[in-house]
């Protein structure tokens, strides 16, 4: 009756949209078009691991961007400057990405909430300047080229898009299945009370520094994760993989996807990624139509798409089993409370 | 149970508690009164581990917990409520409270990973003890609700429920009847008279409806300017001369 899991979307929609994934490139009108999709997840997983941070626990984390191109630096430099392997290369951007990750946590998690948000944004930035400038390592504004692509041990070539799609959808859908299973758990409501405030939260027993840091970590893994599968599909990455729009453009399908919940981040990253793709004909003047776009879901869904969808949901079925349950509660439950206020 | 000495706060050169020692003892219900600004819910800061006091000791059943974090106090048995509580909106009143008995389980990342016999297990006693507290507090017929759906009076048995979740010895309850009607006033006088009579618990709260205060506490202690004026009985503060000049002697309630 209380489960939160079947609030969050009905399983059968969970399995006809994995479906519709799976059978994608079949029905696509071009290889393009599951590039397109590709990408899509990439940015997907990036925007679950903002999710985790800033959605669950509620700490707006700016330098998200920056974890990106950490993990995608570390698997290019890796597999192109020092001859490393796709999959040994894969994992130490990862480890990569949650080292930085505990070690800039620990520091700017010390910051409470407009503070903290601001801070990360300068890590943000300090990382695009670092890649940007340290040429010896980086190669600067030159890029990183000959990327390795990752080796499928013989029996698929991910060079080709197809392979590569279902490499990336394959995390994704390991990267969602976590965060279904985080949120149900007690740590993911052990972050949520710590979106809920910190004092409440420490009141309650929580420590909140190692909560937080921990969730920051999960982010920029997620991030790293993201960066790295993104450098082994296009090959050749370049300072602007830090650029702070990136940040912003995963927060904006954050908010339209529905920010802590968890279809929200690929419904919203979907979503946009396609509504921009179809809008490319229009150039420059696309905004004039998606800056309206984005007001009109603003005020009409402040949840996103996934959130204002679950509380609908939910009201149905408060309004649906009202009858039945409030008669099972009167008879529990009102009773005491009337007889412990005449005491 | 807990004992306070020679509890001081500085804030600058404000003294917010200055030199305050007392005594909260077990099965009781003992409330802390005082004009607005009096240092009341700075006390509460400073037992709590929010703050950390400037001289003076906090003693909890004997052990020193003057310098420890307030997540680390929780655990030692202190919950509190606070004068408002943010909860998950979206979420049931249930959810809402299950995070409450987190500080008793030890279930880490790894747990989530591989869903652990003791994730599960823990998991399952936290959402007991939150259906047990919404018990004790009245609130079962709301637990599938959205927290924005219930009543103001309903979310403060919730804040009374999610400290109960943590298994608490003692309650700090911050102005437990601030902003409710007087019928409903007396519905939380009862649940706290409940807590100390079925659960054991000791009760320490501050409140400014008098009327409530005079009827329900054991024993009263009247701050001023920070400092503890007066303290004891009903009848006996009721009666102090110190304690009417400085805020009773004002109050209109004090009369009813």
């Amino acid at each position: 009756m209380f489960k939160f899991a079947s609030l969050l979307m009905t399983p059968a929609a969970k399995y006809l949209m994995l479906a519709f994934a799976v059978l994608f490139p079949f029905f696509a009108a071009n290889e393009y078009q599951v590039y397109v999709m590709a990408t899509a997840f990439v940015w997907a997983i990036a925007v679950y691991g903002l999710n985790i941070i800033t959605g669950f626990c509620g700490q707006l984390n700016l330098a998200h961007g920056g974890f990106f191109a950490i993990g995608a630096y570390t698997l290019g430099l890796l597999t192109a400057d020092y001859g490393w392997s796709f999959w040994p290369a894969f994992v130490a951007a990862l480890v990569m990405a949650a080292v930085l990750g505990f070690l800039v946590g620990i520091v700017s998690l010390r910051l409470k909430e407009h503070y903290f948000a601001i801070f990360t944004l300068c890590v943000g930035f300090i990382i695009y300047l670092l890649i940007d400038k340290w040429e010896e390592l980086t190669h600067g504004a030159i890029g990183v080229r000959d990327i390795a692509a990752p080796y499928g041990f013989g029996v698929v070539d991910f060079t080709d898009t197809t392979p590569f799609y279902y490499l990336v959808l394959a995390f994704l859908v390991f990267a969602i299945w976590f965060m279904g299973r985080l949120s149900k758990s007690l740590l993911g409501r052990t972050f949520i009370a710590i979106r809920n405030g910190d004092e409440l939260a420490q009141s309650l027993g929580i420590n909140l520094m190692r909560n937080k840091v921990l969730a920051f970590v999960l982010s920029t893994t997620y991030a790293g994760l993201a960066g790295a599968l993104y450098a082994g599909m296009v090959r050749f990455i370049g300072p602007d993989e830090a650029n702070i729009n990136h940040t912003f453009d995963m927060i904006t399908y954050l908010l339209v996807g529905g920010i802590g919940t968890i279809m929200g981040p690929l419904l919203g990253t979907v979503g946009i990624v396609w509504i921009t793709q179809s809008l490319q004909f229009l150039e420059e003047y696309r905004m004039i139509i998606f800056g309206p776009l984005l007001v009109l879901l603003v005020i009409f869904f402040p949840r996103g798409i996934a959130g204002s969808f679950l509380t609908w949901m939910h009201r149905k079925s408060q309004a649906l089993g009202s009858g039945k349950k409030h008669k099972e509660s009167k008879v529990n439950t009102v009773q005491p409370r009337e007889a412990e206020s005449n005491a | 149970m807990l004992k306070v000495e020679h509890l001081t706060k500085m804030f600058g050169g404000l003294a917010a508690v200055n030199d305050v020692s007392v005594e909260f003892e077990t099965g009781k219900i003992n409330a802390i009164i005082g004009p607005n600004g009096a240092g009341k819910s700075t006390f509460f800061n400073l037992i709590s581990g929010m703050h950390e006091p400037t001289s003076g000791r906090i003693l909890l059943d004997g052990v020193d917990v003057t310098t420890l974090p307030s997540d680390k106090v929780a655990r030692l048995g202190v919950g509190r409520t606070f004068q408002t509580t943010n909860l998950f909106e979206q979420a049931t009143v249930l959810d809402n409270l299950i995070v409450g008995h987190r500080l008793r389980t030890r279930s880490g990342l790894w747990d989530v990973l591989i869903n652990s016999k003791r994730l599960q297990r823990e998991e399952k006693s936290a959402r007991d003890k939150a259906m047990e507290a919404l018990e004790f507090v009245g609130l079962t017929h709301v637990a599938g609700q959205f927290i924005a759906d219930i009543t103001q009076e309903e979310r403060k048995r919730v804040a009374f429920a999610l400290a109960l979740a943590t298994d608490p010895k003692i309650v700090l309850l911050d102005e437990p009847a601030a902003g409710v009607n007087p019928e409903e006033t007396v519905g939380f006088a009862a649940l706290m008279r409940k807590m100390v009579d079925e659960k054991g618990l000791t009760v320490c709260l501050i409140e400014h409806k008098m009327d409530m205060i005079m009827s329900l506490a054991d024993k009263i202690m009247v701050l001023d300017h920070g400092e503890k004026i007066a303290e004891g009985t009903p009848e006996e503060v009721r009666n102090n001369p110190v304690v009417i000049e400085a805020y009773l002697g004002g109050d209109e309630d004090a009369a009813a």
